[in-house]
């Protein structure tokens, strides 16, 4: 039982990740139809700028959360400014043109990032400082540890604020209006531009804050960290329903929880057949099931369907 | 959706073209002297390019070395000139370059890094009758092809998961053992191999379970390996998961030891397991760096012009002076003419002295295990072969 709840445990702060990056595809989509295969780039970003930070006030002697909090403050607005920049040079002029032509220039910045940071930041793995004292708690068995913690609850304010800014705000009011008709959007005074460029200040926002995490909690750091991450969020993404802030939030999850469960315990259900390599194998068996019976996710709605 | 798939799998297309369009031609011989080309393969994009640049780093400054000196080679001057490709540590994107150094009609190959990458490669190699020295390609298979055109100049993974297995029984004084790898030709090959000199040696094989070359998050696998309790942990793999790995094991509460093969064994371990590392073990085919026969002015040279040694940089050095040696013996540059020379190396390198059994293997080779210590890899025992 304590390993059960030790796979599951992990599970949840990994899909947590997941889904705070999610959020970011999910957004974007919902309101341009692009799958912005960067993000996983603005993330790794993030990470690094976070770790540069975080880098040279550890070597001052600096400890404690006060030093990842800054980290994360800088990374912010660093994510932002290139989010911005994405889709002011490789998205906005070609908002008219054919599906693919944006989706190749994502891919096109997606590499040119990789590679810009392997420039600023060479190519070896870097290692996150440890600034925090990181203690274990036990949970009846399963071993939980702070960093760990204060993951699920960053990532459950972020999800929820982001929500409340979509749902309860004019912002998020013109968000949801430029997803539903841009044209007309326009015609009643939204500037669709500028909505379309303030998602992807919170969707990179999300990203820097992702990315300061993910390093922190695994340690490393790397030109290549987004590419994975960036899949799997994407994946969660679409498992939850694309397009849907809740279904971003809830695929993350279920694919983190699914991809520790199915690490943990296809070994020994089928009998050594299958080992814990196939976890990902589970987790898009999982996605085509669940595409077959509801093709526009878990909480995507039937009619928004456009592509 | 439908349409969606397709765009995806038209991006992933398109990944693959831009990733390997990178392309070099060599210049053409100058009056008076021949250009002789040698190819290196190495990844020098994704998770392990930093060992990618440390092998191409070794094999640059073995050229420069051999141009400096200045060879005459069948009456003629030879210039050496190396051409190096991106293999990104891909089975099929190596055998894209095995392919493009076959048409640029290299003189030989000192590579790939990567088992997964040498083997399918060796095929290609062998038709063109192209000579290959890979620098730390340790699995067996490699050389086992009945390929006369493959040489390795490291111990292979039989010696040194064979050692590895019988010293976690003998030395470490494990009883009980969980294995896991990345499932690569190398990590898979190597746990194999160290499975079964374990269970030889009367050590019982708790699990083994399988990740890959790029994942970052162990945790699953690591609390499936709590629960069993080994005495100790072995990994099949490369640093860049071995560190936090690491990391992982002991944030997870698992009190076990670490053990681990020559893709774990260096400095990036070191930086990316952090505390967490104290105690780990690793092993290295060869000889420490301070006790190869040349090591120490080797590392010398090395860290004024590159800066530190990650792994496999004085195999690479060895591997384009023995191919060099053969050349000479031979008078040409011709890889039918000197491929025979080859095969009878008797060569006092920086980091062995080298010559090949009738496989290709390095004869005689030696296992160091290290262990780290205060935050250093020490140099615990030398095992096998018969260090010279």
């Amino acid at each position: 039982m304590d390993i059960f709840l030790q796979q599951v445990i992990n599970g949840l702060v990994q899909g947590s990740l997941y889904a705070l990056v999610a959020l970011g595809y999910t957004m974007v989509y919902g309101i341009i139809e692009l799958v912005n295969f960067a993000h996983g780039e603005v993330v790794m970003v993030g990470a690094l700028v976070g770790l540069s930070i975080i880098e040279r006030m550890a070597a001052r002697g600096d400890t404690g959360w006060g030093v990842i909090a800054v980290g994360v403050l800088v990374a912010i607005p660093s994510c932002m400014a290139l989010g911005l920049g994405i889709e002011r040079i490789a998205y906005r002029p070609l908002r008219k043109a054919p599906r693919l032509a944006p989706l190749i220039t994502a891919i096109g910045v997606s590499i040119a990032l990789q590679q810009l940071a392997a420039l600023i930041w060479g190519r070896n793995y870097l290692h996150y400082p440890e600034v925090l004292a990181n203690p274990q708690f036990h949970i009846g068995g399963a071993v939980i540890t702070q960093i760990q913690l204060v993951i699920l609850t960053t990532t459950g304010i972020l999800m929820l604020v982001t929500w409340v800014i979509v749902q309860k705000t004019a912002l998020g009011r013109a968000m949801r209006a430029s997803a539903q008709n841009p044209s007309v959007a326009g015609l009643m005074g939204v500037n669709v531009d500028r909505i379309i460029a303030s998602t992807f200040l919170m969707g990179s926002g999300l990203a820097a804050v992702a990315g300061v995490l993910v390093g922190t909690y695994y340690g490393v750091g790397n030109h290549t960290m987004g590419f994975m991450l960036g899949l799997k969020a994407f994946t969660a993404a679409v498992l939850g329903g694309i397009g849907s802030l809740g279904g971003a939030m809830l695929g993350g999850l279920l694919l983190g929880v699914i991809e520790n469960l199915g690490a943990g315990y296809l070994g020994s259900l089928t009998n050594g057949a299958m080992g814990s390599n196939y976890s990902d194998v589970l987790a898009f068996l999982m996605l085509i099931a669940v595409l077959i019976f509801r093709p526009s996710g878990l909480m995507g709605e039937r009619g928004s369907e456009k592509v | 959706m439908p349409r969606l798939l397709t765009s995806i799998v038209l991006s992933l297309v398109a990944i693959g073209l831009v990733s390997c369009s990178k392309s070099s031609t060599p210049s053409a011989a100058s009056s008076g002297e021949i250009t002789v080309l040698i190819g290196a393969s190495n990844p020098m994009t994704g998770p392990q390019a930093h060992l990618g640049k440390d092998n191409e780093n070794g094999t640059r400054m073995a050229i420069e070395d051999a141009n400096a000196q200045g060879f005459t080679i069948g009456g003629q001057k030879v210039k050496f000139q190396l051409v190096s490709e991106d293999d990104a540590a891909d089975p099929k994107t190596g055998t894209i370059v095995a392919q493009k150094f076959a048409d640029q009609k290299v003189s030989g190959v000192i590579g790939h890094l990567n088992s997964g990458t040498t083997i399918p490669a060796s095929r290609i190699y062998s038709e063109a009758g192209i000579p290959q020295i890979s620098p730390s390609a340790t699995n067996p298979k490699y050389t086992h092809q009945g390929f006369k055109t493959a040489f390795r100049v490291i111990p292979n993974d039989t010696q040194q998961g064979g050692e590895l297995g019988r010293y976690v029984a003998s030395k470490i004084g494990a009883k009980t053992v969980a294995v896991m790898d990345d499932t690569t030709q190398y990590g898979q090959g190597l746990a194999n191999q160290f499975e079964e000199a374990a269970k030889a040696a009367g050590v019982t094989i708790l699990t083994h379970e399988h990740t890959d070359d790029k994942a970052t998050d162990f945790q699953a696998i690591l609390t499936n390996i709590k629960a069993k309790k080994p005495d100790i942990i072995f990994y099949g793999g490369m640093d860049a998961q071995s560190g936090p790995m690491m990391k992982q094991i002991r944030s997870l509460g698992i009190q076990a030891k670490f053990l681990t093969g020559d893709g774990g064994c260096s400095t990036e371990f070191l930086t990316l397991a952090g505390a967490a590392g104290e105690g780990a073990y690793c092993s290295l085919p060869g000889m420490p760096i301070e006790k190869m026969p040349k090591g120490e002015d080797f590392k010398k040279r090395f860290n004024a012009k590159y800066g530190e040694i990650q792994d496999y940089s004085p195999y690479c050095y060895d591997a384009v002076m023995v191919m060099i040696d053969a050349m000479k013996r031979a008078d040409s540059t011709l890889p039918s003419k000197y491929l025979p020379e080859l095969a009878k190396s008797n060569y006092d390198g920086v980091t062995a002295h080298i010559s090949f059994d009738e496989n290709g293997d390095l004869k005689g080779g030696v296992i160091t295990v290290y262990q780290l210590l205060s935050g250093k890899w020490v140099a615990q025992d030398t095992l096998g072969g018969k260090p010279k």
